[in-house]
């Protein structure tokens, strides 16, 4: 296809996902205005604030050559029977050598700290929660700013929340004083729980999310053909459109099994303005185990297509505006399998005669990529091995409810 | 071509989310409805075992790693929120 061809088929679709996303903020304010006029009239029987609980976990990822992993705490309280704040606070650490570090550049280590605080006012059946969140590391600064309203109604068997984030993100590379660019994403989000039965509850969840800016990681490169070098292949930075905007939609039901287990199904399907279409199913089961434990599997489906300006091997240098070598672009799939066990501790072994729990959770997660090459792997350009990797994923966490 | 296809997808999903609002319109008109499961048959679904949430903090850490692993993102219904880690 020719250059100017794309550009306007870019141009199409990002104007259809603006109407999209122009419709998407109107139904946004208009059942906004509803909620407002819901909360001003009042309602005869009120919601309650979830009760104050405080969680620390520690976590930890190792696949595909990185290992990331750090402490976390989320502390919620209420004040009052109306207001609740809540505060989280969470670490990486990251120690990266994955395969296209490896293949173009040397393996680093680095720390990303996030931070977010958050505030929730109830009045009858309204929850109204802000947040402001942050989260840095040496070359990336990311701020955020989220607003989320909800509403009981249909005799409690409805919960409408609507919400919308602005999110800002200053990014440097490390090495080089004079880089210095920003995106901003906007995300608005819509949600409805429906009681169907007195086992059986279903939610639907609805996300558009609007990128603009800087989008690139700024240390990746793409590989092209280039016979001029002795390996054959040569290499340029990637080129990333400056925006990207995506709509998600969420399907799920929740199923009480009359033996007291329950199982989770949920389907979501997504699609964005670089062409990337994606869905994922996740199936999860969890019941207790004598009277202290509860047990939990969960398997779970992706795939995705590629972006439209992937490719793993550039026939030549600068062979089109838009240059991605990014995995996370390229098609491929994943499958996790996971299980996870809860210890609910006797309030005699617990703080203070308080509840609390223990759990353990490990996922192991299976990429395979169907047009990411291994350059590490040896063979001829292009025709290297397809990628692969596994990661297990294990989060340990305490959680006390006071 | 491809723009039609997409094009269809999203004039479901956006009749989806009209028919909610419009739903949600009946709603805050304090229209009689008769819930069908009544507060006091609701305790299967109170019970903690079918709790999304009971674990918000492994939540936030699933669709973080997720968030970062996958081009997909938005409407988890939990955490994740975005981040530059690769």
């Amino acid at each position: 296809m020719l250059k100017e061809q794309a550009v306007v088929v870019v141009a199409v679709i990002n104007m259809r996902i603006s109407s999209i996303l122009s419709s998407f903020a109107f139904s946004f304010v208009f059942i906004m205005c509803l909620l407002t006029l819901n909360v001003v009239s009042g309602s005869a029987e009120a919601a309650v604030l979830q009760e104050d609980r405080i969680d620390v976990l520690y976590h930890s990822y190792d696949g595909g050559g990185m290992n990331i992993d750090g402490p976390s705490i989320l502390l919620r309280k209420k004040i009052g029977e109306t207001l609740a704040v809540s505060a989280y606070y969470y670490v990486d650490t990251i120690s990266s050598a994955s395969v296209d570090v490896m293949s173009t550049a040397s393996p680093y280590e680095e720390d990303r700290n996030e931070a977010q605080l958050g505030l929730e006012y109830l009045h009858e059946k309204t929850i109204i929660d802000l947040s402001i969140r942050q989260s840095d590391e040496d070359d990336y600064l990311g701020k955020s700013i989220n607003l989320n309203i909800s509403q009981d109604t249909f005799g409690d068997l409805t919960n409408l929340s609507l919400g919308i984030a602005y999110g800002d993100n200053e990014i440097k590379r490390n090495g080089d004083e004079i880089f210095a660019e920003q995106s901003q994403q906007y995300r608005l989000k819509f949600g409805l729980s429906q009681i169907l039965t007195r086992n059986l509850a279903m939610n639907l969840n609805f996300e558009a999310v609007a990128d603009e800016g800087y989008l690139n990681n700024p240390y990746r490169t793409v590989r092209y053909v280039d016979n001029n070098q002795p390996a054959g292949v040569g290499y340029q930075s990637e080129v990333y459109p400056n925006t990207r905007n995506s709509f998600a939609s969420k399907i799920s039901a929740s199923y009480y099994l009359p033996y007291r287990a329950a199982i989770f199904l949920h389907y979501r399907y997504f699609s964005d303005s670089w062409e990337i279409d994606a869905s994922d199913v996740e199936l999860s089961y969890r019941q207790p185990i004598a009277e202290s434990f509860e047990i939990e599997f969960k398997v779970r489906y992706y795939q995705q297509t590629q972006a439209s300006f992937y490719s793993d091997l550039f026939e030549y240098r600068d062979a089109q505006n838009y240059l991605a070598r990014d995995k996370e672009l390229s098609e491929f799939d994943d499958i996790t399998l996971g299980v996870g066990l809860t210890y609910l501790v006797p309030s005699k072994y617990s703080f203070g005669d308080l509840r609390s729990e223990a759990s353990l959770q490990w996922d192991y997660i299976k990429f395979d990529y169907n047009n990411f090459r291994d350059p590490t792997a040896g063979g001829g350009i292009g025709t290297e091995p397809l990628y692969g990797f596994s990661a297990n994923v294990i989060r340990i966490f305490y959680s006390l409810y006071f | 071509m491809f723009t039609s296809k997409k094009s269809s997808k999203k004039t479901v999903l956006l009749s989806v989310l009209v028919y909610f609002s419009l739903l949600s319109l009946s709603g805050c008109s304090s229209l009689a409805i008769e819930p069908w499961v009544k507060p006091y048959e609701r305790q299967n679904l109170a019970d903690p075992i079918m709790s999304t949430s009971r674990h918000p903090i492994a939540n936030m850490h699933v669709a973080h790693v997720y968030e970062a692993r996958e081009s997909s993102r938005g409407a988890e219904g939990t955490g994740g929120g975005g981040c530059g880690c690769n």
